[in-house]
């Protein structure tokens, strides 16, 4: 081979190589400039809140000069800039100071709750996809049929129905009465203590650990509200399906595709939904960072040991470090979430990608 | 010798809120290994017919004939899985826009592996094969870069070309083109025109014609049907197009633009009512 020859991928490389830089840089900087933004809000609303900090340490009976000593050393008189600037620079360091309530740093908190949530939401969004798609499918190609009027009441049941009610009711039901699940929490005492934690996902962990007895355990825990979660999200995924379907149905590469004498399972399921699926990602993301900060009701009503139920106590006991730790970790994860499916999107749509 | 396709008094209905319409109203040919074409304003219900013959026509919609056969198969009875392995297998469509009429998430290449694959048992390998030589016999140069575009990176006389090696691949007998061209740009249009024609010669097709294009038809077909509201008002040769008897014809070939000549006023279109009973 000449020398030309083997210069020439090498230049093309580079020459793609710089678009791809500069499309990370401004990923970067949209990343920055959005956190910073939710750093910003949260940390203002959580100042401006009627709320003493000092107070909620010190207590109300307190001498004047030890609420002030406390104030100086929260460095609460600073002014509202600098106490910001300070702010940011901890949690850029992982520092969200430290909860009042548990006496832990708040970071050491997160890490204990916040995969309880993401496990729960987690499962949810699976069971919530893997019934919501397929059902959102069969609505749009039967269209108008009884199988659509039923998916369509069991998603309106589903998004206008209290879920602490239903959570409450599948308690009674399941729980209570059958004794199909077993009852609220994450895992039952007996295992409490021989369980070893190894990610925080207590059903991954228990088959790391290869403790079946736990797993089923875990399992009966968590699969009320997970499947009330995926309920949920159901409702929404499949009506969403069913219009994107009923779009993607009527269009011209379809006729084509039956044209050609494709079977209506491939033309449905291959040509269809496969380019349905291109929007359905964006539905599928939004509504998986709504259940990691909208499961507060379904965490308290099952007292599952999560973020929400963690904010919710930090807030009536107004820690605000910890209130503020949990608002930030939820809106990282909603960006994370976000890129993640703008990633997935390009990946799914090649007409994107250039 | 058997004609190919015989269809005799078709009628294709669409109930509606607001009564029934009827698209085909009657319509009845025969078709040996020849090019036909069918001219008709919008919503003449030539297309309809085209889709009719595909069994493409939409559910909802009623679909009668004395008679609809392919080859001795009588489609109107046929069962629904013998009219899909016809379809794409040995009767053929080719849709008027390839922007829409390509699947934008799948790449051309694997498009058209997917019709062969659906009628034959071949290998992977062998349709790749296959598929790249069908995409060189519709003259794309660089076929195997162009196998792997996905058709929003080619150009719509390309994006026509693979709608072309897509319906033709596994060797289809009858060919409906739905207004082929409609959507290029005239010098593309000659180019894929030609291209059409040569395989249809060449692989000695039937060919129904869709078109509003009356000129285009003319030159293109051996014979010619002129449709008006649902149905046939006058079936002639093409080369005997300026001896047409129908007004309804006449005053089509009246609109046309004739090089040289002074066109103004341009006649208004008569549409007599009782040319549609």
């Amino acid at each position: 081979m000449s020398s030309t020859e083997t210069q020439m991928p090498a230049r093309r490389a580079s020459r793609r190589a710089l678009p791809i830089l500069k499309s990370v840089a401004g990923f970067v900087a949209i990343v920055a400039t959005t956190y910073l933004g939710l750093l910003a809000v949260t940390f203002f609303i959580g100042r401006v809140v009627p709320i003493d900090p000092v107070l909620a340490i010190v207590g109300d009976r307190a001498p004047a000069h030890v609420v002030e000593r406390v104030r100086q050393e929260m460095g609460l008189n600073l002014p509202y800039y600098q106490q910001f600037v300070l702010y940011v620079k901890g949690v850029l360091q992982g520092d969200f100071g430290t909860s009042v309530l548990t006496t832990n740093p708040v970071m050491t908190d997160i890490r204990r709750v916040f995969p309880a949530t993401m496990e729960l939401a987690t499962a949810g969004t699976i069971i919530g996809a893997a019934f919501g798609i397929p059902l959102g499918v069969l609505a749009a190609v039967k269209r108008g049929s009884i199988a659509d009027q039923i998916v369509r009441i069991l998603g309106l049941i589903g998004y206008s129905v209290p879920i602490f009610w239903l959570g409450l009711l599948a308690l009674l039901v399941f729980y209570a009465r059958l004794g199909w699940t077993s009852g609220p929490g994450r895992i039952d005492v007996v295992y409490e203590y021989s369980f070893t934690p190894v990610t925080g996902f207590y059903l991954i962990d228990a088959v790391i650990n290869r403790d079946w007895a736990a797993f089923r355990d875990i399992f009966s825990h968590i699969i009320l509200p997970a499947s009330l979660l995926g309920y949920f999200s159901l409702a929404y995924i499949s009506r969403m399906t069913r219009s994107f379907m009923l779009n993607e149905l009527s269009q011209e590469y379809i006729v084509a595709a039956r044209a050609k004498g494709l079977s209506e399972t491939r033309i449905i399921w291959g040509h269809a939904l496969r380019n349905a699926a291109v929007p359905l990602v964006t539905v599928i993301a939004l509504s998986y960072a709504g259940l990691l900060e909208g499961s507060v009701l379904t965490e308290t009503v099952f007292a599952w040991p999560g973020l929400g139920l963690y904010i919710t106590n930090s807030l009536q006991n107004a820690d605000m470090n910890a209130v503020l730790g949990g608002t930030i970790i939820i809106g990282s994860v909603f960006i994370a979430i976000n890129l993640f499916s703008d990633v997935l999107y390009r990946m799914l749509d090649p007409r994107t990608r250039n | 010798m058997n004609p190919l396709l015989t269809v005799e008094d078709l009628h294709v209905r669409f109930p509606t809120r607001t009564g029934v319409v009827e698209a085909v109203r009657g319509v009845s040919f025969t078709l040996g290994r020849e090019r036909l074409g069918i001219v008709g304003e919008s919503g003449s219900g030539k297309s309809q017919t085209g889709r009719a013959i595909m069994g493409l026509t939409p559910t909802h919609a009623e679909i009668s004939a004395k008679r609809m056969e392919f080859d001795g198969i009588d489609l109107l009875r046929a069962p629904p899985a013998q009219r899909r392995a016809l379809r794409g297998n040995r009767i053929a469509m080719i849709l008027q826009d390839p922007k829409y009429s390509l699947n934008p998430v799948m790449t051309i290449g694997r498009q058209i592996v997917e019709t062969l694959r659906t009628h034959e048992k071949v290998s992977q390998a062998e349709a790749r094969k296959r598929a790249l030589a069908m995409l060189e016999a519709v003259q794309i140069r660089d076929a195997a870069r162009v196998y792997d575009l996905y058709p929003h990176e080619v150009s719509g006389g390309m994006g026509q070309r693979a709608m072309i090696a897509m319906m033709l691949v596994a060797g289809p007998e009858l060919l409906i083109a739905d207004e082929p061209t409609s959507a290029l740009d005239v010098t593309v249009q000659l180019e894929v025109l030609g291209i059409l024609d040569r395989l249809v010669r060449e692989r000695g097709m039937g060919l129904i014609f869709i078109s509003h294009d009356l000129r285009l038809v003319s030159s293109f077909c051996d014979r010619v049907i002129v449709m008006y509201a649902g149905k046939i008002v006058e079936e002639l040769a093409a080369s005997e197009l300026s001896r047409a008897e129908h007004p309804y014809t006449q005053g089509l070939l009246d609109c046309m633009p004739r090089i040289g000549a002074d066109r103004h006023p341009l006649p208004v279109l008569e549409r007599k009512p009782e040319w549609a009973l």
